[in-house]
């Protein structure tokens, strides 16, 4: 271990969380083409009724970013309810392209013993025993549940199957719960059968804020969010040092090449933490927090990231 | 095995009565009203209900077996929280602890756990607990074919439709949650909790801990705080509700309101027929956090019910005073389908 030596990171840009019109989505992952990331999740991950892009889209999209030389990985959803959604999973755990990431234990099971997968940030790996498990079934790396802290993460891969690959959730808004309900529906007045798909008006979620005017949450449909976005931008020494291998980066509407190219620089070592996260803060929606890293609540703000202006 | 015996035409389908004890008084109290089974945690973060004054230890945990296993119950030890690395061998070690005290079955969230179970106590009956967020039957199969579980409780996400279609396809038992409290995340897939206060049901086994609240009265009411965030402020005509975060009012776009639930508590009593014929096999009670008074009339009321249903389930009627008796111990004393009725979603 080296906590000075965070060269060796891959960066990861993690699945589209938002509904996006689809000339936008086309548009930003042609952008993504040129980023300095190493691999891209791809795929609806948070709601079934969001078509704006089909299976078939999304591995056009693989392909092009297969060709620019990224690691391409689809992801499954991480609510499955409904046998429609069951059809989605199994399409996208056999697509025969790309490897896949599982985000629930159906798509484990699909996927057990047919060659290397990703186990997802939603099967709660809180400990070895759990990450043993999967790594037999064929997981090849693993991402860490927002909620462990650094020293869960490298308690668990101290103790965890040799070889498996840690990626942890570095920036972003925090996916932090999802529901059967839509909550973006229900601000409408709307249920969500009959949603008229209104979360496409919030491309970085619909923000919700306390009685005192605290920014606290935002709504992703039938997901909700931190309004706060998590940034280990200035603890990359700390997740090298902890095990991890690659920093999975959250798309956001804005800005988000420039946060891969300051994530880039400072995982090589070529920006100051400190300088990292002066250069991210007005490229981020809302202000920094990193409290879960460092086992605190996950709203808090312990480490070098300043709030923007 | 002997050979196969036919059941009777009209065989009478009767589900399973699970009901919640916090302490050994309520542990009592559930057996004498009828509970079929009981489930109970020890006295730590294993289980979802970890709160002061709260759960068994070995001593209450053998008497309270020994007595409801006398009066024909059965006691299942909920470990339906997720181990922390540090914490792995608590949890190894309560498994151990309810195998060697000869509990009826565990139930259990973390895979991991379930493998350490399965390996170790193979006598030992397995349920996938809630937290487990097995939502459809393929990820129910999942835990079968892996670890041999006997039982799934079903996250409180589908509806009836979709609850049955997981039941015909699966050799496993579900459970369904029939009345209580009401979570309208996942079960397994929130960290509400701890994003604001560090501690949440899958890494503490408690939302909202009790630690984390502040009640302030302000100029502009009463307010309730839960790790300093504000959840709610109440009026002299509110009846101010545990500070739970998703039933906190929050504001959106200038508009002040429930964004994710109203208090509501779950009742499905009018669905048992429906229930019963589809095949559910047991039917949870929640509310382990709640006082005897509560177990007592949830069991009784429900004990009637679910033995009205096995008899005559086409002449079945949710009698007025079940549910009078219901909405004196509600939440919110405002009941709700859920999910399980679609028009909700």
């Amino acid at each position: 271990m080296n906590a000075t030596r965070p060269g060796t990171m891959k960066l990861a840009l993690g699945p589209l969380l938002y509904y996006w019109p689809r000339e936008t989505v086309l548009a930003f992952y042609r952008d993504c083409a040129r980023w300095p990331v190493d691999t891209v999740y791809l795929g609806e991950t948070v709601c079934s009724r969001r078509r704006e892009l089909k299976l078939a889209d999304w591995i056009a999209i693989g392909e092009d970013l297969a060709r620019a030389g990224k690691e391409v990985v689809l992801s499954t959803s991480e609510l499955i309810e409904s046998d429609a959604d069951l059809r989605t999973m199994h399409s996208v755990a056999g697509n025969g392209a790309f490897r896949v990431e599982a985000n629930d234990m159906a798509a484990v099971r699909a996927l057990a013993g047919k060659g290397p997968f990703v186990a997802g940030p939603f099967l709660n790996v809180y400990n070895a025993g759990t990450l043993a498990l999967l790594a037999e079934l064929g997981a090849a790396r693993w991402v860490a549940p927002v909620e462990l802290s650094r020293d869960g993460i490298a308690a668990v891969v101290a103790d965890g199957p040799p070889g498996i690959e840690t990626e942890v959730f570095a920036y972003g808004r925090l996916p932090l719960a999802v529901s059967a309900r839509c909550f973006t529906a229900r601000y409408n007045n709307l249920t969500k059968d009959h949603c008229e798909f209104r979360c496409i008006e919030h491309p970085d979620g619909l923000a919700l804020d306390t009685q005192d005017d605290q920014h606290f949450l935002v709504l992703n449909g039938v997901q909700t969010q931190s309004a706060s976005v998590h940034s280990l931008v200035a603890e990359l020494g700390e997740a090298r040092a902890a095990g991890t291998d690659l920093l999975r980066l959250s798309p956001q509407s804005q800005h988000t090449g420039e946060v891969v190219a300051v994530f880039r620089e400072a995982a090589s070592g070529a920006l100051a933490p400190h300088e990292a996260a002066a250069r991210l803060a007005p490229l981020m929606p809302a202000a920094a927090c990193d409290g879960y890293w460092h086992g605190k609540p996950g709203i808090v703000s312990v480490g070098a990231s300043p709030a923007p202006k | 095995m002997d050979q196969a015996v036919a059941p009777p035409a009209q065989a009478v389908r009767r589900m399973k009565l699970v009901c919640p004890a916090g302490t050994p008084p309520a542990l009592r109290i559930a057996v004498d009203n009828g509970a079929d089974d009981v489930y109970l945690g020890f006295k730590d973060e294993t289980n979802a209900r970890n709160f002061a004054g709260l759960n068994f230890d070995d001593k209450s945990l053998r008497e309270g077996i020994d007595y409801a296993h006398r009066h024909g119950s059965q006691v299942l030890v909920a470990l339906n929280t997720y181990p922390q690395p540090s914490t792995w061998r608590k949890w190894q070690a309560a498994v151990d602890r309810a195998a060697d005290l000869g509990v009826d079955a565990i139930i259990v969230a973390d895979a991991g756990l379930l493998a350490y179970a399965a390996r170790t106590h193979p006598g030992l009956r397995l349920h996938l607990s809630v937290q487990g967020s097995a939502t459809s039957h393929e990820a129910i199969n999942f835990y079968h074919e892996r670890f041999g579980i006997k039982r799934a409780v079903l996250p409180r996400v589908l509806s009836v439709e979709q609850a049955e279609k997981a039941i015909s396809r699966t050799p496993v038992e579900i459970e369904v949650f029939g009345f209580g409290s009401l979570s309208i995340m996942v079960e397994g897939r929130c960290a509400l909790s701890s994003y604001a206060t560090g501690e949440s049901p899958n890494t503490h086994g408690g939302c909202s801990p009790a630690k984390a609240i502040r009640w302030q009265q302000s100029p502009r009411g009463l307010e309730s705080r839960l790790g300093g965030v504000l959840i709610d402020r109440f009026g002299e005509q509110d009846h101010p509700g545990y500070p739970t975060l998703c039933r906190g009012r929050f504001v959106v776009n200038g508009d002040t309101y429930y964004p994710f639930e109203e208090p509501t508590s779950l009742n499905t009593l009018e669905l048992l027929p429906r229930l019963q014929a589809m095949g559910v096999a047991a039917i949870k009670i929640e509310g382990r956090q709640r006082s005897p008074v509560y177990v007592e009339t949830v069991t009784r009321v429900w004990r009637e019910a679910l033995d009205d249903c096995a008899r005559e389930p086409q002449r079945f009627r949710v009698k007025p005073a079940w549910q009078e008796a219901l909405a004196g111990i509600s939440e919110g004393h405002q009941c709700t389908l859920g999910a399980y009725h679609r028009p909700w979603k």
